[in-house]
């Protein structure tokens, strides 16, 4: 293969922004944890952590330094491969479906890159030929479906953690997320079958594309508006239950369980992954919103200044991910087989239901 | 050295990945580490989909099977907790003679067969107006238009399968194991009657999980 | 490109590695999770056919294929789960009577 200027720029781009996806995926449980232990502090009336940092704005790095350097407990009655195999199994699956988060659009032009160019050559003698950039790492055509799929494989994370901690504690919440997880998966599915429907498209970047403008000059495009305003509410139901936070954390349910299925992970790097992990699984859920309901990228001025689309974009996402804290701060737990319930009886009928009504008015519609 | 393009390189790593990987499906002898295996050589053939440029499909594979159907059998294996294999009473020895034997004759057989085909790869045309090959768009319009007959036999199947799955696991009502255990006792063969049942809670846990 | 004898020789040896799995594990979960290996090894020929005669026609067989091995599990675990109530086993050899 002929590797010329252009395909090493692109590689280069490429691992680029790959990094930068990271340094997002890597950040959002460090300042979660931060805005989670002060917004919930707040919401009941308590201080939180104020201490170390301005605002305790370093406990999560003390935290994460003090994960590092603990010493490693493996107990001794696990099952030693699968027990040190699961978080990593977590921490992978997360962390590649970061890679088709849609920032922004394509093609936006990069500011400077004339003067960059010309730099670069001044420093070094490589001749740049920087023009534009897509404000995503890759968008392509089952861009949706492999969300999914990497997703889904997070499952066996928390089955073997259960699994392999050889305790009842951990073996019941392993038993219990794995259940919960496949059941609301399915809700969760079905209802961005109805986006499909209206989109017909799997693209991430192409369903951002199609919710641009507004109708009369005032309400967006946004799918949340057109027609799926129930499709959204499963939806963000049903990722909540998929990611085990309040009300649906029943795998981890402290009151019963102790910690569920990480029960034996004392406190090491391992337990940081499992933890890392979902908050991770918590970005992608909340990115998938935003793109697939709340327009993505889309806001006022960005077709003259695209370079405010990872602006809104990430406005949007740290709006589901306060939600998160607020339902956390607000509602109880469900008991299991209430869970159960909900799931089958009423948010999967509701999802056929909305399916039925995209397709209907789609029929007529478009 | 034969110099080997990348997509070869790709190619042989996920075979052996999930050749390896299958082996250890069929030798270990706790259900939950076969389980792992069979995931991995999923994985591995969803990446040998992708070489063939079939995307859609590969984003099945991992969905369908990687992350619902596998998910089932280890949920399975942990709520009847198979820790491992019981020890075996053989009565069929015999197989284990034969398997080997067998397996290499069927291998040959079929590599035999493989090799002869010699079909070359044709480069991959899209005519105008048609969906690109293995994207959604060209799987959904054939779906759904010549194969719509096969798509909705398929769904009436997925239907009776759901149902059927209820009736069998559901857990059985104090009439219905009564009737069952005057049966078992009217069969006068203790060596057959049913142990005790399984765990409260398990049963519970099943119960909620249907 | 990778010739299509390859994706062949590897279908066909997940296949035999299923056929022989089924012969010797005595456990009813590890056979069946050995049917679904063969499945899958079938699905990777369809696939390879599909790509060398350029016909998504091979792709439509392998989503049915899958919709069948779903049902099939959920049948199939289904009716372990019932068995292992009654009897406590999970060995084949055990469970050849069709009556308890």
């Amino acid at each position: 293969m002929p590797i010329d200027q252009q395909s090493i720029q692109f590689f280069v781009g490429i691992l680029l922004k790959i990094v930068i996806v990271f340094v997002i995926g890597l950040l959002s449980p460090v300042s979660m944890n931060w805005v989670e232990r002060r917004a919930l502090a707040w919401m009941q009336m308590r201080l939180g952590p104020n201490r170390t940092g301005p605002f305790g704005l370093l406990q999560s790095i003390a935290d994460g330094i003090k994960f590092a350097f603990k010493e490693d407990v493996v107990p001794l009655a696990t099952n030693k491969w699968l027990y040190i195999f699961a978080p990593v199994v977590a921490v992978v699956p997360a962390f590649m479906a970061t890679i088709v988060y849609p920032l922004g659009p394509k093609d936006v032009p990069i500011p400077f890159a004339s003067s960059i160019n010309s730099l670069v050559h001044s420093i070094s003698g490589i001749e740049l030929n920087l023009s534009t950039m897509d404000l995503h790492v890759t968008s392509f055509n089952v861009g949706l479906l492999y969300v999914l799929a990497v997703t889904s494989l997070g499952v066996y994370a928390i089955v073997l953690a259960g699994w392999a901690s050889n305790s009842k504690f951990s073996l019941l919440g392993g038993l219990r997320s794995s259940a919960q997880m496949v059941s609301y998966e399915l809700s969760l599915s079905l209802a961005l079958v109805g986006v499909l429907l209206q989109a017909g498209t799997t693209d991430l970047v192409k369903i951002v594309e199609m919710q641009q403008g507004a109708y009369f000059g005032f309400i967006p495009k946004w799918f949340v508006f057109v027609f799926q305003p129930l499709g959204f509410f499963i939806y963000l139901i049903s990722a909540i239950a998929e990611t085990n936070r309040t009300p649906f954390d029943l795998p981890e349910a402290e009151t019963e369980l102790v910690g569920g299925f990480h029960t034996e992970y004392s406190s090491s790097l391992k337990f940081a992954m499992l933890f890392m992990a979902e908050y991770v699984n918590m970005l992608t859920v909340s990115v998938l919103a935003t793109a697939m309901f709340l327009g993505g990228w889309s806001g006022p001025f960005v077709s003259q200044f695209p370079l405010l689309a990872p602006v809104y974009f990430l406005v949007k996402v740290a709006f589901f991910m306060f939600l998160y804290i607020w339902l956390r701060g607000t509602l109880p737990r469900l008991r299991y087989d209430q869970l159960m319930n909900f799931g089958w009886k009423f948010l999967l009928p509701a999802a056929l239901l909305n399916i039925f009504i995209s397709a209907t008015i789609g029929l007529f519609a478009f | 050295m034969i110099e080997l393009p990348i997509q070869q390189l790709i190619f042989l790593f996920l075979a052996a990945l999930a050749v390896f990987a299958a082996f250890n499906v069929i030798l270990q002898r706790n259900p939950i580490y076969s389980a792992l295996s069979l995931i991995i050589t999923m994985c591995a053939l969803a990446g040998t989909f992708l070489l063939l440029e079939a995307q859609f499909v590969a984003a099945m594979q991992v969905i369908v099977y990687a992350g619902a159907v596998m998910v089932l059998f280890v949920f399975v294996i942990m709520l009847l907790n198979v820790r491992t294999e019981e020890a075996r009473q053989d009565r069929v020895k015999y197989l284990k003679l034969v398997t080997p034997l067998l397996f290499v004759a069927l291998l040959a057989e079929v590599f035999f067969v493989a090799r002869s085909v010699t079909t070359t790869p044709a480069p991959l045309v899209t005519p105008a107006g048609e969906h690109p090959f293995g994207t959604v768009e060209a799987i959904g319009e054939a779906m759904f238009s010549s194969y719509l007959f096969p798509f909705e036999a398929t769904s009436v199947l997925i239907l009776m399968a759901m149902v059927g799955a209820l009736v069998l696991a559901r857990k059985r009502t104090a009439q219905e194991a009564e009737t069952l255990g005057k049966i078992i006792e009217d069969a006068n063969q203790p060596s057959l009657a049913p142990a005790s049942p399984v765990s409260e809670l398990e049963e519970n846990k099943h119960e909620l999980a249907a | 490109m990778v010739p299509l004898s390859w994706y062949l020789a590897l279908s066909a040896a997940l296949f035999t590695i299923g056929v022989a799995g089924v012969l010797v594990q005595r456990n009813v979960i590890s056979i069946f999770m050995c049917i679904e290996l063969m499945l899958n090894s079938v699905n990777l020929t369809l696939i390879a056919f599909s790509r060398f005669l350029n016909q998504s026609t091979g792709q439509l067989f392998v989503f049915i294929v899958m919709a069948v091995a779903a049902a099939e599990a959920a049948v199939g675990l289904a009716i372990i789960i019932s068995v292992f109530r009654n009897r406590e086993t999970l060995s084949v050899d055990e469970e050849s009577l069709l009556k308890l």
